[in-house]
């Protein structure tokens, strides 16, 4: 475990903490989308990174994985459902930008301080790993409690997946982790493909953003 | 003997950047000109615009007091002295302990104070616009920078400008992201702070749109010449923080000899005018923000300064 | 000795407040108290400093059989007394100077003179106090004769007020002190200080009775929650008074704290540093930007003490933390930072309200916003104010920054703590600490600015005089004290490091052998600050800079009106005031702490009423903690008064019901 290997591996797990935060900054459709989608190539870079230095190769079928479906297929799926049901308007958080990304902070704070004391005989690159990807996760939460959007909600989920596939690289010598993501892979299709062609109907015309604007009056 | 040369080597400096800070200015106008596709003004105006001010009568408003007037020397003083304290071509220099970041970060805050007082003085409108909103952006740059400074601090082990710059030129910096993001965060708060775009348009004179330009607004002649003066000394200082840390290889260690500090001299050279390069394409790319967003700017400063200090604390041999 | 002449200085000064009862009538009362006054504490100054400088290892103790029969009195004099003792009387001595001067506008100095070296004595007492029965006593001897000097001018309006709500939360603070000591003396009553400091007190009862020395204490010192007494407080009472309660009284607190919690208490546990840190920040964030969003200079300054008491205990909360770490290096660090603050706190803030004593008497106007263009009027009192602003902006070279540095400094060291919420709190608390300086430094632009630079507003602004010799006098001491301790600060520490030997055992290195005479906290490779240097660099870069000005520039200068853009306007209510200045504060932060909301009503075209901003804000602190718990106590209190109201029967009956309910108590129990 040379320093570079490791720090490398800091940098790809920390950029992928710094791109959930990008998510939660976004307040448009589009640029929500493509920031997920940049966090799904963080991810994938970082698993095929650990794969080559665990020399594990079965993990480079997971970063394929995770930058053909959740960086190309997801994103462009959702970008047309956008565009067809025209609700590419300002995603507002519920409580105002300034405290939810303190609030963040204070996550990223906590899970570091959860972690690391937690895993102190682990080798130093689970550690880092386990870390991150707890934060990733609690960040991803905090994106689907703090939106009212559902399109915003389901990427919430999936950037929180993204934490679970980060922990799971990371700790070396877990079994079936290709099959996990595989497996999470097809839950996402059902669950998108679910919330968007059954339930959005109904969802949609009582959450329509339009609707809502127009009944709002001058708050922003 | 030795304590002479150290000596000269410092009033070498103090003398260095007092004659690069308008050429960078005149260099930085220059490359904004071309990338607009004008010809720009020639690259030594700045130094002439001094001359032909310093040579002007001064029109001292009737209302103003002594502070007015001796307001620009103190600003002056303050920034000049921080700036001969940011290593240029040399660290280790023979004062350069007297003041760490902690310190050369509250001189300006220094200077700010005087020319905010100095806006106040007149007693018009828009010396008070500029006080207040220069105030205004002041509190939420230092959070960001002491963030920063205590990122540099873990992985350096000190605030001394020439230890940091030891640390990071040599092999224990590794790849750190939080190296990224404290150099991102500085970067936002130099630009805040210069008053340069996106917070602040350098080359406007519009009311609405000013902060620095509306608290010397009464200003001419030679007190002119000189607050304009410790303007582009700032922007020379944060400059030459930046490339400091970020950039730290070539320079030279104070008592190396005349050919390090020539060699030192040549780098420093290099890397101000690619900063500079960088600067004038960033400038011309984006708009002005309104003054109001200029929080939200500052507090993704402070935002990226904590994440960096969190990230640190998950780094190796911490 | 230098205790015993202390105490025999401080029954003199005792003496002098019942002789000035005997004289209020005559005009020659007021400097003869004040001088009296002046002459005593100038003469306790060099028997603290001595004792601290030179007799540091020679603690003095002495017992006087008064009090208490089976106690008496214990009093102690070692270096943290002696460091306490140079804090208040070079504040009495600049203010009893000061109010040579200013006493003499004093409406009712019958209501002032008993009460000042009163005041005086009581608060070097507490200093020496070395048993919990005097301590208190001299406490609350403190504390009494400080409100008989806000209720001097008790007509008006507020003041009143003000002296009620002082005096509940003093009795507050004193009672929480009562039972902190109950409970550290124990069953057995061992109240004087060398017996708590042996005793073994278990983590429980260390725990609580911490809790209630930050109630105590902390009230009087002014954290947040419980600082609501302060700005209504210090304002009130006449402008050397203020600077005393504000620069010394506090410190006094201070002082409290620190004997009890880092002296008597013993090892303390980690989260005590976290629970005072947290106050600290919060205390030194909240209180600037309240005084942003004030108009009357005095509130202003009431509310920056409240901002720089958070600032020490932040000193002070990082030195618990690193001693239950067994840090002691650092912890001296730590505490060598928050005593440094102490010391300049008393110097500049003195000063400032001296400034604004000035101001009041020469225009009768408190109001920021009724003065303005005093600098020409008062030009010596406005550089002197000039002075305390950038000093308490903590600018260098003065002696604000110098502590602030050290502060930092210490928060730099905090890495090195095992405990992970300690780890990422203390970052957290470095962020507000640097918000609440930069905030500070921008409330101060705005209280220099709007009040002495500009235009007048008013009449009275346009025809103020300057003041006298003496007030001048006082405020160009601390001035020049302010400049001292920040070029010098090696002198400072070396004197303080003393102190913190005694309490936690470690102390910074020797600051004087260093070259240059700059400091250096931890060690030279870390870091390092020349106050000098940076000094004389500036003056040098100012002699340099004018001189070629004046060789190679034009010399002419010509008056003529504001250029204003080309539309000058004569009248100088068009200035910024001290609401407009604050105004982008206000928006970013004020919307979250205060709640503040703007509303501008404008007229349609052709209407010619004036259009209306209005600007709500509220005190969430004052709301959410003091007005409920005023209403618990006012609703109890109308249920229990009904027992003034029963009859002969009911009293016999509660009376029986009493003595049947000790005797089941008593079966029970055996």
């Amino acid at each position: 475990m040379t320093g570079l290997e490791f720090d490398v591996a800091h940098v790809l797990a920390g950029g992928l903490v710094l791109v959930s935060f990008m998510l939660l900054y976004q307040d448009r459709m589009y640029p929500l989308i493509s920031v997920f989608a940049l966090q799904a190539v963080v991810l994938s870079l970082s698993v095929a990174w650990q794969a080559f230095v665990q020399n594990a190769p079965h993990l480079f079928i997971t970063a394929s994985i995770a930058l053909g479906f959740k960086a190309i297929v997801i994103p462009v799926a959702l970008h047309r459902i956008v565009h067809r049901l025209g609700i590419h308007r300002m995603v507002e958080p519920v409580v105002g930008l300034g405290p939810t990304m303190l609030f963040g902070i204070g996550l990223v704070a906590l899970s570091i301080g959860v972690m690391l004391p937690v895993t102190a005989q682990a080798n130093s690159l689970a550690r880092e790993d386990l870390a991150f990807s707890l934060a990733v996760i609690l960040l991803g939460l905090l994106m689907m409690v703090s939106r009212h959007n559902a399109v915003s909600q389901v990427i919430g989920f999936m950037s929180l997946e993204n934490g679970l596939i980060l922990a799971a690289s990371g700790a070396k010598g877990m079994p079936l982790v290709v099959e996990i993501s595989v497996a999470f892979s097809i839950l996402i299709a059902f669950i998108v493909i679910g919330i968007f062609l059954f339930r959005i109907r109904e969802r949609f015309d009582t959450v329509d953003l339009q609707a809502l604007q127009r009944f709002r009056g001058g708050q922003r | 003997m030795a304590i002479i040369a150290d000596l000269l080597v410092q009033g070498g400096q103090m003398l260095l950047v007092l004659l690069l800070a308008p050429l960078l200015t005149g260099y930085l106008r220059k490359v904004r000109a071309r990338l607009l596709r004008r010809r720009g003004p020639p690259l030594f105006q700045p130094y002439r615009d001094l001359l032909r001010l310093i040579r002007k009568e001064v029109v001292v408003a009737d209302g103003a007091s002594w502070l007015f007037r001796a307001a620009p020397y103190l600003i002056f003083a303050a920034i000049w002295v921080a700036a001969s304290l940011v290593p240029t071509f040399a660290i280790d220099l023979i004062f350069s302990w007297s003041a760490d970041l902690i310190a050369i970060v509250a001189l300006l805050g220094s200077a700010r104070f005087f020319l905010a007082l100095a806006g106040l003085d007149v007693g018009t409108s828009f010396g008070g616009i500029g006080a207040s909103r220069e105030m205004m952006i002041a509190p939420l740059a230092e959070p960001a920078m002491i963030m920063i400074v205590f990122t540099l601090s873990l992985l350096a082990r000190s605030t001394q400008l020439s230890f940091v710059v030891a640390f990071m030129s040599g092999p224990d910096v590794g790849l750190r992201i939080s190296v990224a993001l404290s150099l991102v965060a500085l970067i936002m708060v130099a630009l805040a702070e210069n008053a340069r775009m996106p917070v602040d348009n350098p080359a406007t004179h519009l009311e609405l749109t000013m902060v620095h330009e509306a608290m010397v607004l009464e200003y001419s002649g030679r007190h002119l010449a000189m607050i304009e003066f410790a303007a582009s000394l700032k922007l020379l200082l944060y400059v030459s923080l930046i490339s400091a840390i970020f950039l730290p290889w070539g320079m030279a260690v104070a008592g190396q000899g005349i050919e390090a500090y020539v060699i030192g001299l040549a780098v420093y050279l290099a890397k101000l005018v690619l900063a500079g390069f960088m600067l004038a394409v960033f400038e011309t790319s984006i708009a002005k923000m309104r003054v109001f967003r200029v929080s939200e700017f500052l507090g993704t400063a402070l935002m990226l300064g904590l994440l960096g200090t969190l990230l640190l604390f998950v780094s190796r041999n911490l | 000795m230098d205790l015993i002449a202390i105490l025999a200085l401080a029954a003199a000064l005792l003496a002098l407040g019942v002789l000035a009862i005997l004289l209020t009538r005559l005009r020659v009362a007021t400097p003869i108290v004040y001088g009296g006054s002046l002459v005593l504490t100038a003469l306790a100054l060099p028997l603290a400093i001595h004792h601290l400088l030179f007799a540091a290892g020679a603690d003095e103790q002495v017992w006087l059989p008064l009090g208490l029969p089976w106690l008496g009195s214990h009093f102690h004099l070692d270096s943290l007394a002696a460091f306490f003792l140079i804090v208040v009387n070079l504040g009495a001595v600049a203010a009893s100077l000061y109010a040579l001067g200013y006493g003499r506008h004093e409406p009712a100095p019958g209501r002032v003179l008993p009460f000042y070296p009163a005041f005086l004595a009581g608060m070097n007492l507490v200093v020496v106090a070395d048993d919990a029965f005097t301590f208190l006593l001299a406490w609350e001897f403190m504390s009494l004769s400080s409100w008989a000097l806000v209720m001097a001018r008790h007509r008006e309006e507020g003041n009143a007020r003000a002296g009620f709500v002082y005096l509940a939360m003093a009795s507050f603070g004193t009672l929480a002190l009562l039972l902190a000591f109950g409970l550290l003396a124990g069953s057995t009553g061992a109240y004087a200080f060398d017996q708590i400091r042996t005793s073994k007190h278990e983590a429980l009862l260390a725990s609580l009775a911490f809790a209630l020395v930050i109630l105590g204490a902390g009230s009087k010192a002014g954290l947040v929650p419980l600082h609501a007494w302060l700005p209504l407080a210090h304002p009130a009472a006449p402008s050397h008074v203020s600077a005393l309660m504000s620069g010394v009284m506090t410190k006094v607190a201070v002082y409290g704290f620190v004997r009890i919690v880092l002296d008597l208490l013993g090892e303390p546990l980690w989260w005590w540093g976290m629970v005072v840190l947290a106050l600290g920040g919060i205390s030194s964030a909240l209180g600037v930007l309240y005084a942003l969003m004030e108009h009357d200079l005095k509130r202003l300054l009431a509310y920056h003490t409240v901002e720089n008491i958070g600032i020490i205990f932040i000193g002070l909360g990082l030195a618990l933390a690193f001693r239950s770490n067994a840090l002691d290096l650092a912890a001296a660090l730590a505490l060598t930072a928050a005593l440094f603050h102490v010391l300049n706190h008393s110097l500049f803030k003195s000063l400032l309200f001296f400034g604004s004593g000035a101001v009041l008497v020469a225009t009768g106007q408190r109001d920021m916003e009724r003065l303005g263009g005093l600098i020409h009027r008062m030009p010596y009192t406005a550089f002197a104010f000039l002075v305390g602003s950038t000093a308490i902006s903590a600018l260098p070279p003065l002696n604000g920054f110098v502590s602030e540095w050290l502060t930092f400094q210490s928060i730099l060291v905090s890495p090195q703590l095992s405990q992970w919420a300690l780890k990422f709190f203390v970052p957290a608390m470095a962020a507000l600490l640097a918000l609440a300086a930069a905030l500070a430094a921008a409330c101060f632009v705005k209280a220099f600015g709007v009040t002495f630079l500009g235009r007048p507003r008013t009449a009275e602004a346009a025809a103020a005089q300057e003041v006298d010799r003496f007030a001048l006098g006082a405020m160009f001491g601390l001035s020049a004290l302010c400049l001292l301790a920040g070029i010098f600060p090696g002198v400072v520490i070396d004197a303080i490091s003393l102190v913190t030997q005694r309490l936690v055992g470690a102390q910074m290195p020797a600051q004087l052998g260093n070259a240059w005479l700059s400091i250096i906290p931890i060690a030279a490779s870390r870091s390092s600050y020349n106050g000098l240097i940076v000094f004389a660099f500036i003056g040098l870069a100012v002699f340099a800079s004018t001189y070629a000005i004046h060789r190679w520039a034009s010399r002419a200068v010509r008056r003529s009106a504001a250029w204003d853009c080309g539309f000058p306007d004569p009248s100088p209510r068009t200035q910024y005031t001290a609401g407009s200045f604050a105004q982008p504060i206000r928006k970013e932060f004020g919307t979250l702490v205060f709640l503040a909301r703007e509303r501008v009503t404008m007229p349609l075209p052709g209407d010619s009423s004036p259009a209306r901003l209005e600007v709500r804000m509220r005190d969430l602190i004052w709301e959410v903690f003091y007005e409920p718990i005023w209403g618990v106590v006012g609703f109890l209190a109308d249920q229990l008064n009904k027992l003034q109201l029963l009859s002969i029967r009911k009293y016999l009956s509660l009376v029986f019901g009493v003595l049947v309910l000790i005797l089941l108590v008593l079966a029970l129990w055996q």
